[in-house]
């Protein structure tokens, strides 16, 4: 079984260089230029895997990207196993391993194979209609379906590799480097256009660089001579980078296209370390040339699938490429004249070949007669009615075939054979075309779906754009090429072309056997084993988009996308249904035109470069303190400063009393700061928050409220009057961005008229929050000049001044209820402001605090968090804030949604304080309120938004928003948590300090 | 991912930007006079047109500055740019 079936040199492959690599844990031998595929089929190795439903042996079918059987798992069991890659795509290297997927326990002997004998109980929606019902055997039919049906696995440790994205602009990419692209790519550059051209192989040319048909030339050469000239000259044409290894994923609007360079996974182990291993290209090209060829198609007969069947073009790409034979007892079956080309070519090598099946009535081309000549036994108007070879091909049925080709006639003839070619003709691969939102016309001639309508500047040239013989595709692509660039003259001007003209074609999308179809197997969707029985049935039970046939099917939707069998199943449905298949359309190709790695489209964005984080000026200090962080946005901000181990509730009641009773000091550098400057400030901050600011004179600082246009909370902060036309803005940490941006917005779109300019400034200022009864004590301290007394610094204003030298800027405002300073100074003395404080505060026990603390201490006083105690439904009547809504305003944002019917309705939730009757029982912050226990249902009045144990007031408080709360206060409700029920009663939610004495202790 | 010819700044990728929705709604100039209908007319009904609808976009990501851009959704061909306050083009 195992001889070898190199049958003579090639070019491409280096017999020189010998390579080991394992399948299915044996080892092999291949040389360097194999695909993981040629290296297998050199060694005889057909079966590579099972079919996805009924576990059916599958060989290797094509030589490319559009290979739907053999998928492997790459060196499987390590951290760069890569399940669902394609063995055609598989560039061997020493000490490769891959094994077959979907198979279990082997390849060889596969107990999902069954269902193989079970088929007649696997139709068309067969999961939809199987294990849909009972739903409680859905656990069951899970594990049966996840343990036999396999789709690789992904790795279990973390990917080794690196990855990289990369931007590049071009005046014209060429995609695909067969002989179009090669010629394309050629002229845009020598016409001084920087052009890209990019290829998914190792190697340029496509076919054409193993084309063997003697009958056709380009200026008296072979075609296959005649391009590896041209190729050899574009190394010396500048303006021109080509991009190997390299596959198109994408193609999105406006000629932006994603495309995916492989740069190491053709190396060994050892050479793979410390490179990037795959490359994501963003590329913006001002034009597209798409070169991306065709895909043969196969012929869809009764049992169609076995190991050993193969496109017709692969098995000459084998031989003349890779120069691999196949098999050894060769047949081919065709509807035109490529595998004639295939025949010649393993004739040429002295390689067997048994008799070619021709569905026409005959042929009259050169290829043909020398294939006569060869005295090569050519079956016309035949037809395959069946296979035979479980693991391996080993003989075929032929017939004759009607004349109208719905039926076979006549004795069977029987040919024993171990590999079989089917030629159905070439389908333009115009995946890529479709993506970019073009759209195709189907051409009834050629049976082909061909570019129609562009919607950006591309034009797909060579067979891709439905042109197949040589001097057609030359002459068409100097006119594209002229017309699309512009220019007069091309290179193509004065190629000589000769071909064998002759290439009819007789289609028939489902070829009959001697059985009805309903005890044949003709797969048109290998890997998802789709059969024409499926579609027609499917038609039969009433579908007829195509995109349902599709689902319902899952025809086209395998890793593959269905590249080889889609255009059959669209002629199958075509045909049953009695319409014309351009009426039909086809269905979407998403991208990616063949799988990516998530590596590849993560790049560099991984671990720490995975999001931005903002760190603020003092947090080396708060790192050397050994503070918890907590993520606000994308700042990371002190959370809570444990000591001696303590637990985070330990901490923070330490920290929330000491704020209370001696002085606190918060990092309040991420607090949002927008600059606001011009003669129109003050009416500018008069529409965009609710109370009125005219009057406030300058070194006064107000608390303010923003809403959306729909009444409902935005953001809050405090605001301070530096000049007469000068203000600071603070916005929540969060917000920052999105305030500046809504009121960027309004001043360019809604009030140009204004003289106002806005800059953030958050990040140029750090700011310490010093709290506390002894707060004064310690700015005194630090900055002994300044009169902090009532008269001269009361609560809500501002102050600039010096420490030291460093110019700051004071602000008397308080989100604690304490005694408070918000210290601003330019963000590199951040730190610096940031040791004074502590060491100044030193003899009076100053305790840094971080958000957690902030939090508690805020909900003692009953201050919103926007985001938290609000959700975008709240309005400030809501909050029980009327008294910052101005009601003299004529306007401001939001004010009209005040007085719509739905805001001013008395049973809005509203925002609340809720006290348990058992002080040690801390709610649940989410938890649902309830009014009553023994009903069911029972309404939700609300949530608990905000919850603490304060050890200021030794008991349990929350913030809640509860329907109709305002009115309710003193009313006991109920918490109903998982294993029990909490009492509660709703409360003022200001619970500590309500005559706010302690601001000015 | 469309190509936006910033009228400020000329052509950017699609990524510095930011949709702002429908343009020429005019804010109300006088909100309070209107009745809740009209506010709501206002305040929340957009089109989402299926052809050419007219849009706003910021450059976020670069000049901050607001413009106006004619879209044909149907197909993403973006046929027109102008800046705030200008007219559109006529069809
Ligand atoms: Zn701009």
């Amino acid at each position: 079984m195992n001889k070898n079936l190199r049958v003579k040199s090639s070019e491409y492959i280096d017999e020189t260089n010998r390579i080991s690599f394992k399948f299915n844990g044996k080892t092999y031998h291949g040389f360097k230029g194999d695909t993981l595929a040629s290296a297998l089929l050199a060694n005889n190795v057909h079966l590579v895997g099972r079919s996805f439903k009924y576990h059916r042996p599958r060989g290797i079918m094509t030589s490319g990207s559009e290979e739907p059987n053999a998928i492997v798992q790459v060196n499987p069991g390590t951290n760069r196993t890569e399940p669902n890659v394609r063995a055609t795509e598989v560039e061997i290297y020493e000490g490769l391993e891959a094994s077959s997927q979907n198979c279990w326990p082997s390849v060889e002997f596969d107990i999902g194979g069954i269902n193989n004998f079970l088929s007649p109980f696997f139709p068309a929606g067969f999961y939809y209609k199987t294990f849909m019902w009972p739903a409680s055997f859905w656990k069951k039919y899970e594990f049966f379906i996840r343990h036999s049906a396999g789709l690789g696995k992904s790795p279990t440790s973390s990917d080794p590799d690196i990855y990289d994205h990369r931007n590049i602009h071009c005046d014209v990419l060429v995609v695909g480097a067969g002989i179009s692209g090669v010629l394309a790519a050629k002229n845009a550059a020598k016409n001084n256009f920087k052009t890209l051209l990019v290829e998914e192989k190792n190697e340029l040319g496509g076919s054409t660089v193993y084309e063997n048909n003697e009958f056709n030339k380009i200026n008296n050469k072979t075609p296959s001579e005649w391009l590896k000239k041209e190729i050899e000259e574009l190394k010396n044409i500048k303006n021109l980078e080509i991009k190997t290894r390299t596959s198109v994923a994408a193609y999105h609007q406006y000629n932006y296209l994603l495309a995916r360079e492989n740069l190491t996974d053709h190396l060994e182990a050892k050479d793979k370390t410390n490179k990037i291993r795959q490359r994501l290209l963003k590329i913006r090209a001002k034009k597209v040339i798409l070169a991306t060829g065709a895909l043969e198609r196969p012929l869809i007969f009764n049992n169609n699938d076995r190991p050993g069947i193969m496109l017709s073009s692969a098995i000459k790409k084998y031989s003349e490429f890779y120069g691999v034979a196949c098999g050894s007892k060769n047949v081919f079956f065709t509807n035109n004249d490529s595998a004639y080309e295939s025949a010649i070519s393993l004739y040429n090598k002295g390689i067997n070949v048994e008799a070619i099946i021709d569905i026409r009535e005959q042929s009259e081309s050169k290829i043909v007669k020398k294939v006569k000549e060869a005295g090569i036994k050519i079956y016309w108007s035949h037809s395959i009615v069946d296979t035979t070879g479980y693991k391996r091909l080993n003989s075929i049925s032929i017939m004759k075939l009607s004349n109208d080709g719905t039926s076979v006639t006549g004795s069977k003839i029987s040919i024993s054979c171990d590999c079989l070619g089917v030629a159905g003709g070439w389908t333009p691969a115009v995946h890529l075309y479709t993506q970019s939102g073009s759209k195709l016309k189907f051409d009834e001639e050629k049976k082909v779906f061909l570019p129609n309508q562009n919607t950006s500047e591309q034009i797909s040239v060579g067979s891709c754009g439905g042109d197949f013989k040589i001097d057609e595709i030359i002459k068409n692509l100097n006119q594209k090429l002229k017309d699309t660039l512009n220019i007069n003259e091309t290179d193509l001007d004065s190629i000589k072309v000769e071909i064998d003209q002759e290439n009819s074609k007789r289609n028939i999308w489902l070829l009959p056997s001697d059985k009805p179809l309903g005890k044949t197997k003709p797969f048109v969707d290998y890997q998802n084993d789709a059969t024409a029985k499926d579609i027609k049935l499917a038609l039969r039970e009433g579908f007829r988009s195509i995109e349902h046939v599709k689902r319902y099917t899952t025809t086209g939707m395998g890793t593959d996308q269905g590249k080889l069998g889609n255009m059959h199943a669209l002629g199958i449905i075509a045909d049953t249904a009695g319409v014309k298949m351009g009426e039909l359309g086809t269905t979407t190709f998403r991208p990616p035109y063949t799988p990516l790695t998530f590596g590849t489209i993560v790049g560099r964005n991984i671990g720490k470069f995975f999001d931005i984080f903002r760190r603020t000026p003092m947090n080396d200090w708060h790192v050397e303190n050994k503070a918890e962080f907590e993520n606000v946005g994308q700042w990371k901000r002190a959370w809570y400063y444990p000591i001696n181990g303590e637990t985070m509730h330990q901490a923070v009641q330490r920290e929330s009393k000491a704020a209370r009773e001696s002085a606190g000091i918060l990092d309040a550098s991420t607090l949002g700061k927008i600059d606001i400057q011009g003669s129109d400030a003050s009416e500018f901050l008069n529409r965009v928050y609710t109370n009125a600011w005219s009057k406030l004179a300058i070194g006064k600082c107000r608390y303010g409220l923003m809403l959306n246009e729909d009444g409902m909370v935005y953001d809050d902060g405090v605001t301070t009057r530096l000049g007469e036309n000068h203000y600071i803005m603070t916005t929540t940490t969060g917000g920052a961005a999105n305030v500046l941006g809504k009121l960027e917005d309004y001043l360019q779109t809604e009030w140009p008229e204004l003289d106002v300019y806005l800059t953030s400034v958050t990040d140029h200022y750090a700011t310490a929050s010093l709290c506390g009864p002894n707060s004064k004590k310690i700015l005194k301290k630090i900055i002994p000049d300044l009169d902090l007394s009532d008269e001269n610094f009361p609560h809500m204003s501002f102050k600039e001044s010096k420490i030291g030298n460093i110019q700051c800027r004071i602000m008397r405002i308080s989100f604690t209820g304490e005694h408070s300073y918000e210290i601003n100074v330019q963000a590199s003395y951040g730190k610096d402001l940031w040791e004074k404080c502590i060491e100044a505060g030193q003899e009076f026990n100053i305790t840094p605090y971080g958000t957690e603390t902030m939090h508690l201490l805020r909900a003692e006083k009953g201050f919103i968090i926007v985001g938290q105690d609000t959700d975008g439904t709240m309005t400030p009547i809501d909050l029980q804030m009327d008294w910052i809504v101005s009601k003299k305003k004529y306007d401001f944002i939001g004010k009209r949604s005040l007085y719509r019917s739905d805001t001013m309705r008395e049973d809005r939730k509203q925002l609340v304080g809720l006290l348990t009757d058992d002080p040690n029982i801390v709610l649940e912050e989410g938890a649902q309120i309830v009014s009553e226990l023994n009903q069911s249902p029972v309404e939700m009045l609300g949530h608990v938004t905000s919850s603490y144990f304060s050890p200021n007031l030794k008991k349990s408080i929350a913030l809640a928003v509860v329907r109709g709360g305002k009115d309710m206060m003193g009313k006991k409700l109920f918490v109903p948590m998982e294993n029990k029920n909490i009492n509660v009663t709703v409360a003022n939610p200001v619970f500590y300090d309500e005559k706010n004495e302690r601001l000015n202790a | 991912m469309f190509l936006i010819n910033c009228p400020y700044c000329g052509e950017r990728d699609q990524q510095e930007f930011k949709a702002g929705g429908e343009a020429h709604i005019e804010r109300p100039k006088q909100p309070t006079e209107l009745s809740d209908d009209e506010w709501a007319e206002y305040l929340f009904m957009r089109k989402n047109i299926k052809g050419v609808q007219f849009e706003r976009w910021n450059h976020a990501h670069g000049c901050r500055k607001w413009f106006n851009m004619v879209r044909d959704t149907s197909n993403d061909e973006i046929k027109a740019i102008y800046k705030m306050g200008e007219k559109p083009p006529a069809q």
